[in-house]
């Protein structure tokens, strides 16, 4: 009796805790998100290999953002739970559209940070992090890299 | 030493190529980190402690590259490309490469 309590328990207090805790932090994730794209709309950034012709460029660097993100118990479970039908598993899209817009923003603000103006040629790449603990199966982290090439632009 | 991820340095010509150069490092995650990472796997969210290994790691392949490069005589290196790859449970390979050139 005991031992079923345990066995059923453990599982639903982790899926609640998956469950409260996840959504929490993705809301407020995705506040602060928000907030700093906003305060970086006007960076130029493309994914055009060249800066426009009348740009005068007075200096050049390498730039780059990047995070690990893991999701949490509860959408892992609803997605296997969407693996027996298939189809559109929105708990997974979410979790990649903030790590590729968070990704994004720490590559924006390294280049505000150091002086540049706009960034060119910008690359987002995503990269599956094998799974840490106890050959637990399912994904334990995605790591999404944006980079780019940072140009200071001369003042005319 | 001027990095760019663009065919060119943007507003400068190339005078020189000295061929690709690369960087590369193999790292292994912390058993700490590891653990807590594997916490954090129970509420979602950003695992801070690799993102932190993982930038430290491509920093460091960087530098190996940019090393080759001034060893060469280069001052720029264009076009460059990451690649990551887990290697083995727990282990990453960071890998930087690109060309090496002079520019003006």
């Amino acid at each position: 009796m005991v031992e079923a309590l345990v066995q059923l328990g453990v599982p639903l207090f982790l899926l609640v805790l998956g469950y409260v805790a996840g959504s929490i932090a993705e809301q407020n994730h995705y506040k602060s998100i928000r907030v700093r794209e906003l305060r970086f709309r006007r960076m130029p950034t493309t994914n055009l290999r060249r800066p426009p012709v009348h740009w005068r460029i007075e200096s050049v660097a390498l730039v780059a953002g990047s995070t690990v993100v893991s999701v949490d118990y509860f959408k892992r479970f609803l997605a296997q739970l969407r693996g027996l039908v298939g189809g559109r598993v929105r708990a997974y899209e979410s979790l990649l559209d903030r790590a590729r817009r968070e990704a994004m923003l720490r590559m924006k603000e390294e280049a505000a940070q150091r002086g540049f103006d706009a960034v060119i040629n910008v690359r987002l790449e995503s990269t599956n992090i094998a799974a840490p603990l106890r050959n637990d199966k399912g994904t334990a982290g995605v790591e999404v890299l944006a980079f780019g090439t940072a140009l200071k632009l001369a003042r005319a | 030493m001027i990095l760019s991820n663009t065919e060119e340095v943007p507003g400068r010509a190339i005078r020189e190529f000295y061929g690709v150069v690369t960087g590369s490092t193999v790292r292994s995650k912390h058993f700490g980190k590891d653990l807590l990472a594997g916490l954090k796997n129970l509420v979602g969210g950003e695992l801070k402690g690799y993102t932190e290994l993982l930038s430290e790691a491509r920093q460091e392949a960087v530098e190996r590259m940019v090393e080759q490069a001034k060893a060469l005589g280069a001052n720029a290196v264009v076009n460059v490309r990451f690649a990551t790859s887990s290697v083995a449970q727990g282990a990453a390979e960071l890998f930087a490469y690109g060309t090496a050139v002079r520019v003006d």
